[in-house]
C-alpha cells in the first residue's frame, strides 16, 4: 500500500504534505494537480506533515491536493543508450519530448525500450556473482557496454542462465539469477539506482595513481589532474571558465564524459548541442558526442531539479565506472547546486549559516566530490570517475562559502584570475595561487618520472620558481623604475613571461594550439626551461626586453606550427640562432 | 478583470502587513490573482486555510473587513495583433485611451523553452552604433545589459537602437521609469512613426514598486507570442533592472526571508535567470536549419557608483552573455560604448560569417590602437616624452572615439569597417596594425 496524502501548505516550490502512513526522507511522490502529476522529493518529516521540494512550478496548486507516496528515492534508469543523449536534471529526456515548450508534468523515458541491441554473454550458469558483476556486454556506439548484476542486489547469486548472443530489447531477460534462499530473479539490460546513494560494487579505492592528459599544459604541466581525481575552477565572470571546462571536454583522456550544465546559460549548452557531434575526439578519432552525455538543468528550469541534476550526473559516471571505464565528469556550475540549496533551506526557515547558506553546505560538497575516484571491481579490472567544477563566487570574492567548501573538498585547484583576462592571457589560471596535491602523491610523482620523464616533478616545481622570481622583479621594477633596478631583474621577468606566453597560454579557438599533447607539452617545457637556464648579457633593459620579445614571437609561433613539423623546425633554428647571438 | 462563475468572495483578513494580508480562505491555488479592497493581489504563500496574499499596490488603507475576490487564475495577458502600437500598465491594461485588447489570455511566467528545441543565436541585429555592431556585434537571441551609472543617458541609447534595430517587434519593458522617461520614450516612439511594432508596459516611479515584479513577465509573453506563433525577430528592452531586483528584496523583506548578500533574496539568481533565459532563437519548424523567431533582450542594470561586485551585476553578470558599459570620453567630448569593458560573448557567431571577412581582425586592431593611445596618455600625464608613434596614436584615438565610437553615429557595418581602414590608413603603416596581409593587400586605404 502507498502512502497517500494531501496538500496543507505551499510557499512557492516548497510544499507541506499531511500524510496517512509512513514516509522516508527523499522519498519521491506525485502531487496531482488539475489531472497533472507533479514530482516532488520529501525534505523534511515532522509528525505527520511532510515537506517535500516540488521539482516544477507549483503554479494553480490547491490545499487539499492529494499526494501519493512512491516508496522510493529519485531514481535513474541506466542501461545501455545513455550514451549521446542529452537529459534534464530529472532524467528526462530531453529530445522525445513534444513542443518547443518544456511542459509541466511531462515526463520522457530515458532510454529507448524498443531499440535492438547486440547482446554477448560473459558469464554462465553456475558462476557465483555479487552486484555489480558482469552477465554481459553490449556494444554502445563502439564502447563494450557491460550488462551487471544491479547494484540493488544484495548477497551473493549462481547465474541459473544467461540468454545466448542475440539482439535484444532493453526490458527482455537476458539473465535469471538465483539468490541464497533459491528464489529466481530475473535480469534485464536496465537497472534503477537512487541518485543521491554512492555505487558501491567494487572491491577498493585506492589513491589515484596516475593523471588524467587533458591538452592544457597550464593543466598537464602545472598542476595536473588525477585520473580519478577531484578539481574545481572557481572565477568572476568573463574569465573564460566555460571555454577551459569545454576544453578539457573536447580533449579530457576519458572513454566517456559526462557534462552536468547546472543552473547555467542555455545558449552555451546549445553550443554544446551544435559542436559536440561535429567535433572529433583526439583521442579514438571518433565524434565526441558518441562518448558524451549531457544533463542539462539550465537556470530558468526548475530549481529543485538544478540540485538533482548533478547527482543524476554523478550516478550515470559511477554505472559506467563499475565497467571498468574511466569517466570525465564536467558540472558547470556547483555554485547553482548550492544556491539551489539555500533556496530550498530559506523557504524551510532553517538557521543559515554564513551569505545565508545552509549550515551542512560543505558537508554536502564533501560528500558529493568524495564520490568521485578511481576503484578496483570486483574482477581486478580498474574504473575511475573523474570530477571537475566550476565555481562562480559572487563578486569574484574567493572568501565565500561554496569557494571555501569546495577548496576543503578538492585536490586540485585552477584559480581563473580577472587580472589576467583582461589582460587577454588565456586561460586564466592564475600560476602561482592554482595547486594540484597530486603532485605530493609519491605514486603520482613515479607515475610522472616514468610516463614524461625522470625528475619531471621537479621540473614542474622549478617552472613555478621562476613565475614566482619573476613576479617578486616585476614587483621591484614597478617599485624602484626600469633603471632603478639591476639588469639581472629585467632577465628574471622576462623569463617568467617567457613561461607565461609559451607554457601558461594556450589558444583554445586555434587549430593546433587547443591541443597539446604531453610528449609535446615535454617538449616544450624543457626547451624554454633549457633558455631560463642559459645567462645572458644585456647593455640596457630595452635590449632585454626586445630580445625576449623576439623569441617570445618565436616560440609562440611554435605553438601555432604543427609538432616536428617543417614549419615548426624552421623556427626552432629561428631560436638557435637568436640563442647563439647572446649568452650561454 | 472579467468576473467568473466560480468566484470566491470573503470579507475578513486576519493579518496585515506593509504588503501583504493573510484570510481564512480555504480551496484557493497557488499564484492565483484575488482583488482586495479594488487591488489587485497574489497568492504567495498557502498554510492550511490560511492564505497570504501579496497586494501589488500596497496595504495603506486596507480595513480588516475589505472584501477579497479571488479570481481563479494568476496573471494573464491577452494577446493578439492589437498589442502592437499600445502602452500598458504593469497588470496588461491599457494606459494610452485606447481599447481593451481582445485576443487569448495567456498566463505570465509562463514556462521555459526546451533547451533542445533552441537553435544557436547566428542572426546579427544591427544597430547603427558602432560601438555596438564593430565591436560588440549583438545576435538575435543574445540577452545582454548596459551597466550603467545612474547620470549616464542609457535610456537614450536603449530608445536609439531600438529605433534603429533591424526588427519586427519592439517590446519595451519600463520598470520605475521616471514620469519624464516615459514620456520620452513615448515620444521618441511616436516621432519615429515606428508605433505600429513597438509594444510598452511601463510602471513608473509614481507607481508602488512591488507592481514593477509583473513588467518583464508581461513584456516576455507578449515577446513570446509574436517569435513563437508569428515567428518574428522580437526585441525587448528592460529598464530598469536593479530597480526590479530592488522590488524583490522588498517582498521578499516583507515575507521574512533571510536575505543573502547586499539584502537581496536567495534566489535573485533564479528570479533573474528566468526572466534573461526567455532571450531565445527559435529553428524554423518545417526546416530546422533555418532560422525562425527570436526574442533577443536589452537591459539596464544601474550600477551604485560603478560598483560591478554588488549581487545585482554580479548575478546579472553570471546570467547575461556580455555587458555593455558607456563612458564620457573628454576627447571627443561625446559618450562612447566603453571598448575595453563591454563585451558581446556571441559576437564571434556573426563576425566574419555573417559580416564582412575583415570584420575581427579590424575590430580588434582597432581597439589594441584605441588601447596603445591610452598607455601614450599615461606616459604623457606622467611627464614623460612621446614617441611619434604615441602621437599617433592619441590623434587616431580622437578621431576613433568621435567617428566610430561615439552613441551617435549611426552607419552601416561596412562604413564602419571603410571608416577604420580610413582611419588606420591616415595614421598608421600597414605593419603597425598587424592585421593579416591578405587583408591590407584588399582594404588598405592608398
Amino acid at each position: 500500500m502507498k502512502t497517500t496524502g494531501k496538500v496543507t501548505g505551499i510557499v512557492s516550490n516548497l510544499v507541506t504534505v499531511k500524510c496517512d502512513g509512513p514516509v522516508s526522507q527523499n522519498e519521491i511522490c506525485y502531487i496531482t494537480t488539475a489531472g497533472t502529476p507533479l514530482m516532488a522529493e520529501v525534505i523534511k518529516v515532522n509528525g505527520d506533515s511532510a515537506a517535500v521540494q516540488v521539482f516544477e512550478s507549483t503554479r494553480g496548486l490547491k490545499t487539499g491536493d492529494p499526494v501519493e507516496f512512491q516508496n522510493k528515492m529519485l531514481e535513474v534508469t541506466l542501461g545501455p543508450g545513455l550514451l549521446s543523449s542529452s537529459y534534464d536534471g530529472l532524467q528526462n529526456n530531453l529530445e522525445t519530448m513534444t513542443g518547443v515548450f518544456l511542459t509541466r508534468g511531462e515526463y520522457t523515458a530515458p532510454l529507448d525500450h524498443d531499440k535492438l541491441w547486440e547482446f554477448t554473454p560473459l558469464a554462465k550458469a553456475g558462476d557465483k556473482v555479487v552486484a555489480a558483476d558482469w552477465l554481459g556486454e553490449v556494444k554502445e556506439g563502439w564502447l563494450p557496454h557491460n550488462i551487471m548484476v544491479p547494484f540493488s542486489f544484495q548477497g551473493e547469486y549462481t547465474v541459473k542462465r544467461v540468454a545466448t548472443a542475440g539482439n535484444y530489447n532493453l526490458d527482455t531477460v537476458v539473465a535469471v539469477l538465483t539468490n541464497e534462499s533459491g528464489e529466481d530473479v530475473n535480469v534485464t539490460m536496465t537497472q534503477q539506482w537512487p541518485v543521491k546513494v554512492a555505487v558501491k560494487g567494487y572491491k577498493e579505492k585506492p589513491r589515484p595513481n596516475r593523471i588524467m592528459e587533458t591538452g592544457v599544459r597550464v593543466i598537464d604541466t602545472l598542476d595536473p589532474i588525477a585520473e580519478g581525481g577531484t578539481g574545481f575552477i572557481p572565477g568572476p565572470f568573463g574569465c573564460g571558465k566555460t571555454v577551459l571546462q569545454h576544453a578539457i571536454a573536447k580533449q579530457g583522456e576519458a572513454d566517456v564524459i559526462v557534462m552536468a550544465a547546472c543552473g547555467e546559460r542555455a545558449n552555451e549548452v546549445v553550443e554544446i548541442f551544435d559542436e559536440f557531434p561535429e567535433l572529433i575526439d583526439p583521442h579514438t578519432g571518433r565524434h565526441l558526442m558518441e562518448r558524451t552525455t549531457i544533463i542539462c538543468n539550465t537556470s530558468n528550469m526548475p530549481v529543485a531539479a538544478r540540485e538533482a541534476s548533478v547527482y543524476t550526473a554523478m550516478t550515470i559516471c559511477e554505472y559506467y565506472r563499475a565497467m571498468g571505464m574511466k569517466i570525465l565528469l564536467l558540472a558547470d556550475s556547483t555554485s547553482r547546486w548550492a544556491q539551489a540549496l539555500r533556496e530550498m533551506s530559506n523557504r524551510l526557515e532553517e538557521l543559515p549559516g554564513q551569505d545565508a547558506f545552509p549550515m551542512d553546505l560543505s558537508a554536502i560538497i564533501s560528500n558529493f566530490y568524495a564520490r568521485a575516484g578511481m576503484v578496483v571491481l570486483n574482477n581486478g579490472q580498474t574504473g575511475a570517475v573523474t570530477f571537475i567544477g566550476t565555481v562562480s563566487p559572487a563578486g569574484g570574492n574567493l572568501k565565500e562559502p561554496v569557494t571555501e567548501s569546495t577548496k576543503k573538498a578538492a585536490r586540485c585547484f585552477y584559480a581563473l584570475e580577472q587580472n589576467r583576462a583582461d589582460r587577454k592571457r588565456y586561460p586564466a589560471v592564475n600560476p602561482i595561487d592554482s595547486y594540484s596535491k597530486y603532485l605530493e602523491y609519491p605514486e603520482i610523482i613515479a607515475h610522472l618520472d616514468e610516463r614524461i620523464m625522470p625528475g619531471w616533478v621537479d621540473m614542474v616545481n622549478k617552472t613555478k620558481n621562476i613565475i614566482r622570481k619573476g613576479r617578486d622583479a616585476s614587483e621591484q621594477i614597478n617599485i624602484l623604475g626600469d633603471d632603478g633596478v639591476p639588469m639581472n631583474y629585467h632577465e628574471l621577468f622576462w623569463k617568467s613571461e617567457l613561461v607565461d606566453f609559451v607554457i601558461l597560454q594556450q589558444d583554445a579557438f586555434d587549430e593546433i594550439d587547443a591541443l597539446c599533447p604531453l610528449e609535446r607539452q615535454k617538449y616544450m617545457l624543457k626547451l624554454v626551461l633549457d633558455i631560463c637556464d642559459r645567462e645572458f648579457v644585456f647593455d640596457d633593459f630595452e635590449k632585454c626586453r626586445d630580445y625576449f620579445k623576439n623569441m617570445i614571437n618565436i616560440l609562440r609561433q611554435m605553438n601555432y606550427s604543427e609538432f616536428q613539423s617543417d614549419k615548426f623546425n624552421d623556427f626552432l633554428s629561428q631560436l638557435n640562432q637568436l640563442l647563439d647571438s647572446n649568452g650561454k | 478583470m472579467a468576473n467568473k462563475v466560480y468566484q470566491k468572495t470573503f470579507t475578513r483578513l486576519e493579518a496585515i502587513t506593509k504588503a501583504t494580508v493573510s484570510l481564512k480562505a480555504p480551496g484557493v491555488s497557488n499564484e492565483e490573482l484575488a482583488v482586495v479592497d479594488g487591488r489587485l493581489a497574489q497568492v504567495v504563500k498557502t498554510k492550511g486555510d490560511l492564505v497570504t496574499l501579496q497586494i501589488f499596490s500596497g496595504t495603506e488603507g486596507i480595513p480588516t473587513n475589505a472584501e477579497v475576490v479571488f479570481l481563479g487564475e494568476p496573471p494573464t495577458l491577452k494577446v493578439s495583433d492589437q498589442l502592437a502600437g499600445r502602452f500598458f500598465n504593469a497588470y496588461g491594461h491599457p494606459i494610452d485611451g485606447g481599447p481593451e485588447i481582445e485576443g487569448e489570455a495567456r498566463q505570465i511566467g509562463g514556462p521555459s523553452v526546451n533547451p533542445y528545441t533552441r537553435t544557436k543565436p547566428s542572426q546579427i541585429i544591427p544597430t547603427g552604433i558602432a560601438g555596438i555592431d564593430l565591436n560588440n556585434t549583438l545576435v538575435s537571441g543574445q540577452k545582454i545589459p548596459f551597466f550603467a551609472d545612474a547620470d549616464q543617458p542609457y535610456n537614450i541609447v536603449m530608445a536609439q537602437v531600438a529605433l534603429r534595430a533591424d526588427v519586427d517587434k519592439i517590446i519595451l519593458g519600463g520598470m520605475g521609469l521616471t514620469n519624464d522617461d516615459y514620456l520620452y520614450f513615448k515620444h521618441e516612439f511616436e516621432s519615429a512613426g515606428a508605433l505600429d511594432k513597438i509594444i510598452s508596459f511601463v510602471n513608473t516611479t509614481e507607481q508602488p514598486p512591488v507592481e514593477r515584479l509583473l513588467i518583464p513577465d508581461m513584456a516576455l509573453t507578449a515577446a513570446e507570442y509574436f517569435a513563437v506563433e508569428k515567428g518574428e525577430k522580437v526585441l525587448v528592452l528592460l529598464t530598469d533592472m536593479t530597480l526590479y531586483a530592488d522590488a524583490l528584496s522588498i517582498v521578499s523583506n516583507r515575507m521574512d526571508q533571510i536575505p543573502s548578500k547586499d539584502s537581496m533574496p536567495g534566489s535573485l539568481y533564479s528570479d533573474l535567470a528566468k526572466i534573461y533565459e526567455k532571450a531565445v532563437q527559435l529553428p524554423d519548424p518545417n526546416d530546422p536549419s533555418k532560422d525562425a523567431g527570436s526574442i533577443t533582450i536589452i537591459a539596464v542594470t544601474t550600477l551604485n557608483d560603478g560598483d560591478i561586485t554588488h549581487a545585482i551585476p554580479d548575478n546579472t553578470g553570471y546570467i547575461t552573455e556580455g555587458q555593455l558599459y558607456l563612458r564620457a570620453d573628454a576627447d571627443s567630448g561625446k559618450v562612447i560604448i566603453d571598448p575595453f569593458r563591454s563585451l558581446s560573448r556571441l559576437k564571434q557567431h556573426v563576425q566574419g560569417k555573417k559580416t564582412r571577412e575583415d570584420h575581427s581582425q579590424v575590430m580588434n586592431a582597432s581597439v589594441r590602437l584605441y588601447s596603445d593611445a591610452a598607455n601614450a596618455k599615461t606616459k604623457l600625464e606622467n611627464g614623460f616624452d612621446l614617441s611619434d608613434y604615441d602621437q599617433r596614436c592619441i590623434k587616431y584615438a580622437k578621431e576613433y572615439a568621435t567617428r566610430i565610437l561615439a552613441i551617435d553615429v549611426n552607419l552601416s557595418l561596412d562604413e564602419m569597417l571603410d571608416t577604420a581602414w580610413e582611419l588606420f590608413a591616415k595614421y598608421f603603416s600597414p605593419t603597425e596594425t598587424s592585421i593579416k596581409q591578405a587583408l591590407i593587400d584588399k582594404y588598405w586605404k592608398k
